[in-house]
């Protein structure tokens, strides 16, 4: 199970006028009477706009800006995967390890991304960089092997491909 | 390569298939306008008529789904789209949201005034950001055209549609999941009865679809459903889409019909097996909750819901895995079983305990710890969770493992015994 983590940074988070924008729009998709189904589509909004992960005291302030019980949003945060409880590197480098991608050689790619990044699957460069992890089937099977990083797929991978696109992100 | 009917890719190679203008050139939405002109029961009969199974996985007769709505139930009904897309192997919904939106949205509108529905949801995978981009994109287009929101094509009927999305849990794939999750929950499946058609999103009756069973919804208006009825097979009429990857040499999502040989899909379609048919080990026919099949059975076997179902495995959602005989199968059950302990949500003890028994022996197998006794043990595992839990993944993360012993047992035992595989 995943545990939550303070912010060392005391300061409470608040979401920017134009995400505040962002919030009305969201709550506005759903019945007025609806609104913690809001919940997921914020905390979505709150990981990007609070540097990548979310820290108990966001998951408070989601909370009370969705209006449910603080319990309910770290339900929700613990039990979906991309919900990053901990900080992770400006770029998250998510490799998929399922079955497709196994049988195009995901180990391959898996192991020159922990050599091209000095990092190992589940660790965070030391220059907050790079996280790297295997994940599961990332629906893009016919193209394997494949990786995301951040919002973008990569797809029909190899090597010296992976170490090029590395070598590329601004 | 006999030319196949297309249906849901017919405009998908078009440039700029994804855009409203393109699906109108080819004769979109126009079945917006005809469905209005047609009373409910009817579109619901024509639907029932074409036989179109959910392409989802359970291939339930959407159009029975349909008629499950209750006439007389005086609180809001919903309609909701499943673009999850989460069994290991499955890749086809994905395209016909970056290729063709439209189509996805115009069977929407017309689904959602078969059963009265005025506001609909596509739950989508959260990591499809780009995908979701694209049809957010081409809501917005459809909302401004006047296909979408209070007054549609000046008919008075209402139909409100948004994307939410979700955020990475395979469970969600499961109707009830999904629907806890849009609810804004943990994605834990319901107890079922009450079906959500009776009582489902906030609590109102509900008809959830899979992307590719709304997607081919025009198509059934447009032709009739009795044309529709006549592709495929008995019992599995239309088109399918078949997401083909692992060793093959030109992996890809085909269009085909039902009830096509599994041999000429993998020889034909999909450039065959990688170092030729002999080279073949097993096919995973439906994603990867079905159990494989030995390459004697893909041989002469066919992919309808029957043939598949009579030869001990599942269509499922059309995930077709070809695995040639460098693999070795206990290795790839073993990963799949790591997959089944990860996505089970908790909510029932058999499932809960019984994936992490059955990875933790996999894995032991696998390392060469295995002990005798270890593939009597699974198969006991399988059974006590198999049928004993709340929704499917329980029975999915039997297929597997029960297929694979059946089908595979030597390489089990050799495992056991010598304590590594048999293949390299
Ligand atoms: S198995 Fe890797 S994307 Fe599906």
């Amino acid at each position: 199970m995943s545990e939550m983590q303070e912010d060392t940074n005391t300061e409470r988070p608040q979401f920017s006028a134009d995400a505040l924008k962002q919030v009305d729009e969201i709550f506005s998709r759903y019945p007025k009477e609806r609104r913690a189904s809001a919940l997921m589509p914020v905390l979505h909004l709150a990981q990007s706009e609070f540097g990548g992960w979310l820290s108990r005291q966001t998951l408070d302030y989601v909370a009370e800006v969705v209006g449910v019980a603080p319990i309910r949003c770290y339900e929700v945060a613990t039990f979906y995967t991309m919900y990053n409880l901990k900080p992770v590197g400006k770029y998250h480098v998510q490799v998929c390890t399922n079955i497709s991608c196994w049988l195009c050689d995901s180990e391959t790619i898996v192991s020159s991304l922990e050599e091209k990044l000095q990092a190992k699957v589940g660790s965070t460069t030391s220059d907050n960089r790079f996280t790297l992890s295997a994940v599961e089937c990332l629906g893009a099977c016919i193209n394997a092997p494949m990786m995301q990083v951040n919002d973008d797929y990569f797809e029909n991978l190899t090597a010296d491909r992976v170490a090029e696109i590395i070598d590329r992100l601004p | 390569m006999s030319a196949q009917v297309q249906i849901l890719f017919k405009n998908s190679t078009k440039k700029n298939s994804h855009t409203l203008k393109v699906h109108k050139e080819g004769g979109g939405y126009k079945q917006v306008e005809k469905a209005f002109g047609l009373s409910t029961e009817d579109i619901i009969d024509e639907v029932k008529r074409s036989g179109i199974r959910g392409r989802g996985g359970a291939g339930f007769p959407a159009g029975l789904k349909w008629s499950f709505i209750p006439k007389d139930n005086s609180r809001d009904k919903y309609l909701v789209c499943n673009a999850d897309e989460g069994e290991p192997g499955t890749c086809k919904d994905r395209d016909i949201i970056r290729y063709v939106p439209h189509q996805l949205i115009e069977g929407m509108i017309i689904a959602a005034y078969a059963v009265g529905a005025e506001r609909g949801y596509i739950y989508i995978r959260g990591e499809f950001v780009r995908e979701a981009e694209i049809l957010q994109k081409a809501i917005d287009e459809a909302y401004k055209e006047g296909y979408l929101g209070e007054n549609i094509l000046d008919k008075g009927i209402r139909f409100d549609l948004a994307i939410h999305r979700g955020a990475g849990a395979y469970v969600c794939g499961e109707e009830t999941g999904l629907l806890e999750s849009l609810e804004g929950k943990k994605g834990q499946p319901r107890v079922k009865p009450p079906f959500p058609a009776n009582i489902g999103l906030w609590g109102g009756p509900t008809v959830i679809n899979n992307v590719e069973t709304l997607a081919a919804v025009p198509a059934i208006i447009e032709k009739g459903g009795e044309w529709y009825g006549k592709l495929g097979v008995e019992k599995s009429s239309g088109t399918k889409l078949f997401s083909i990857s692992g060793h093959v040499n030109k992996p890809g999502n085909y269009e085909v019909e039902l009830g096509i040989p599994m041999k000429t899909l993998i020889e034909e379609y999909a450039g065959g097996v990688r170092g030729g048919w002999d080279n073949l080990k097993g096919i995973i026919p439906g994603g990867a909750s079905s159990a494989i099949l030995p390459k004697e059975v893909c041989e002469t076997v066919t992919m309808d819901y029957d043939a598949i179902a009579k030869a001990g495995s599942m269509l499922g959602s059309g995930a077709v895995v070809v695995i040639d005989k460098s693999v070795c199968i206990v290795k790839a059950v073993e990963r799949l079983s790591r997959f089944y302990r990860h996505e089970s949500c908790g909510q029932c003890t058999p499932c809960r305990e019984g994936t992490g028994w059955m990875s933790q022996i996999m894995t032991r197998i696998e390392a060469g710890g295995g002990v005798e006794g270890d593939i009597e043990l699974l198969g006991s595992i399988c059974g006590n969770i198999s049928g004993k839990t709340i929704c499917a993944l329980g029975d999915a993360a039997v297929g597997p493992i029960a297929g694979s012993i059946k089908a595979f047992r030597e390489e089990y035992l050799y495992h056991v015994e010598h304590g590594r595989c048999m293949v390299g």
